[in-house]
């Protein structure tokens, strides 16, 4: 075991090595296969990305733009639309982020038994969901939430619940919004740890089984350990992924009742491009990468750390 | 005497195993109910998708609201722009991203490091943030309601960059070597030895380009004004916006925006979840 895994890394190493010597005697083919890739992401990324940085100092009214220094961005925190946005966000981290990866985790585990049965049908079935177009499975969810006859409430009056509107109050609209996400990307993470799970080296079952760990015990000390790098990962990308919403509650809710599901991403569409001010988009914008980098920099130093 | 034991062990193992098995079971019905909704309720008019008893079987309803749905947004065409443009997209995106990868893994050149950087800093950040001034871009090149707005800005997929870049560091080099030595240049090195080796990879790389562009909502929404140049979510997102809302026909497009993944899903299984999870387990 160790001599193998030694042998791969020297293997490894020998690879790197000539690749490197390979590298340097041939330096400007390398440019001419990175050069389409790079030109487009200088114009289509760089270049914006400066752009709503230099545009979030000015403000726009009549096809004028006057600089107007940081006032956009002092905008940001007397605006409550932001507040709202951004604490509509962190119920999804809070709420919808821990039950879906424990979902997810919970799924894996049960898939990832040696005795089970029928466990290709089972993994294909639950992952379904991710195969779905977003805008597509959103409208079918709208349409089986509706108050009057929707689908699901039609199947609560079965168990005597009274009709729940569903769209048109506040916290319920979050509920919808919520389960919707949780049926659309549980499978999605349950196959990426589900895959984190069978890397696992069986040694370590039998080691910790030997030593007398229950079925429980084994959960807990070998599996989630075991699965702490994938399971950063996921939470990392479900994170970036509550701030970034847009498809799923424009087409639900277009944000509403009241911003109960406004995310900072549908309010910065509206801002610019119903409302037009591009200014306080960008700073809206702006507001997005440096949460972004705060979440890269939190993720980075985890899977720096070891457990 | 030793069967009765294993009997009772196995009664025991079977008590056990039971609730993961009813578990499942129901995971996998709460995944499926809104499938087989939707293929239902297609089938049925509108106003029995909200009358009670809720239809749970096939209606015969599906040719008028297919006849309905092609003549209030011609969802033929609509169908054809999104494959159209998600083809362009996946050919374009995925040459650059498979060339620029097997470029960051195999070469050293300057600028190599910020560029490689360049691509992180692209996966982390959402796109979202760009939409004012890309919006501009293309407004100041008379590009709005065309397709190569659509297309153009978002070619250079830093994931799917990534995603090959990955691939190709684990590339033999003793490979490229050989090809060297045999006296071929750089370029038919990669097009005769490395991209027919890199062929899994390339798959998994397509089915995610395309399924993201298949995806794509807010871009094309904000590009697309003419309902003739509509792609599949735009279209779906005005048909929620009418006066009197078609919620069979709604239930039909969405069916049929489902089915071309769903088709990939079930033919390139393996390559359609390596793309979709892409570098996530590699890590």
């Amino acid at each position: 075991m160790v001599a193998t895994s030694l042998a791969v890394r020297e293997r490894s190493r020998a690879t790197t090595t000539r690749r490197r010597a390979l590298g340097q005697r041939l330096q400007r083919p390398g440019a001419w296969f990175v050069l389409p890739a790079a030109l487009l992401l200088a114009v289509f990324f760089t270049y914006p990305l400066a752009s709503s940085l230099w545009q979030s100092f000015f403000a726009t009214s009549g096809g004028v733009s006057t600089w107007v220094g940081l006032e956009q961005y002092a905008r940001l925190f007397e605006d409550p639309l932001i507040g709202k946005s951004l604490a509509n966000a962190g119920i999804l981290l809070v709420i919808q982020v821990p039950l879906m990866i424990g979902l997810a985790v919970g799924l894996a585990y049960l898939l990832n038994q040696s005795w089970l049965r029928f466990r290709s049908g089972f993994r294909l079935l639950t992952f379904l969901p991710a195969v779905t177009t977003l805008v597509a499975y959103a409208v079918v969810f709208r349409v089986m939430l509706a108050t009057d006859g929707g689908a699901v409430n039609q199947l609560l009056a079965l168990a005597g619940v009274a009709p729940i509107d569903w769209l048109n109050d506040e916290w319920w609209a979050r509920v919808a919004l919520i389960a919707a996400i949780t049926w659309r990307w549980t499978g999605y993470n349950m196959v990426i740890i589900l895959a984190g799970l069978q890397s696992i080296p069986a040694e370590l079952y039998e080691a910790a089984r030997i030593d007398g760990a229950g079925r429980w015990q084994v959960f807990t000390r070998v599996v989630i350990p075991q699965l702490r790098p994938v399971l950063i990962f996921t939470t990392v990308t479900s994170t970036i992924g509550a701030l970034q919403l847009f498809d799923e509650n424009w087409i639900l809710t277009e944000g509403g009742p009241n911003d109960a599901t406004l995310t900072p991403v549908l309010y910065l569409y509206k801002v610019g491009f119903r409302q037009f001010d591009f200014g306080y988009a960008s700073a809206i914008a702006w507001l997005l990468v440096v949460l972004t980098a705060i979440i890269a920099v939190i993720q980075f130093r985890l899977m720096r750390e070891k457990p | 005497m030793s069967t009765t034991a294993s009997v009772a062990a196995g009664m025991r193992r079977g008590i056990l195993r039971a609730p993961v098995y009813v578990v499942l079971v129901i995971a996998s019905v709460l995944a499926v109910v809104p499938f087989a909704w939707m293929a239902i309720a297609s089938t049925h008019a509108t106003s029995d998708l909200f009358g009670t008893p809720l239809p749970v079987l096939p209606g015969g309803e599906l040719w008028v609201n297919l006849a309905r749905l092609q003549e209030s947004v011609d969802f033929s065409g609509v169908m054809l722009n999104s494959l159209v443009i998600a083809v362009i997209y996946t050919v374009f995106s995925s040459i650059v991203s498979i060339m620029c990868g097997y470029g960051l893994a195999t070469y050293r050149f300057r600028g190599r490091g910020l560029l490689l950087g360049l691509v992180l800093v692209t996966m982390m950040i959402p796109m979202q943030v760009l939409l004012v001034p890309l919006f501009q871009m293309m407004a100041s090149a008379g590009w709005i309601d065309t397709y190569q707005a659509v297309v153009l800005p978002f070619l250079a997929n830093a994931f799917g960059i990534f995603l090959m870049r990955q691939g190709f560091l684990d590339f033999p080099v003793s490979l490229i070597e050989a090809a060297r030595i045999d006296g071929a240049n750089e370029f038919r090195t990669f097009y005769r030895i490395v991209l027919p080796v890199a062929r899994p990879q390339i798959a998994a790389l397509v089915i995610y380009t395309f399924i993201s562009q298949w995806n794509a909502f807010i871009w094309p929404l904000l590009m697309l004004n003419t309902e003739d140049k509509y792609t599949v979510p735009v279209a779906l997102n005005t048909m929620i916006g009418m006066s009197r809302v078609d919620y069979s026909g709604l239930m039909l497009g969405s069916l049929l925006a489902t089915l071309p993944l769903m088709l990939l899903f079930l033919v390139f299984q393996k390559q359609f979840v390596s793309g979709l999870l892409g570098g996530a387990v590699k890590g």
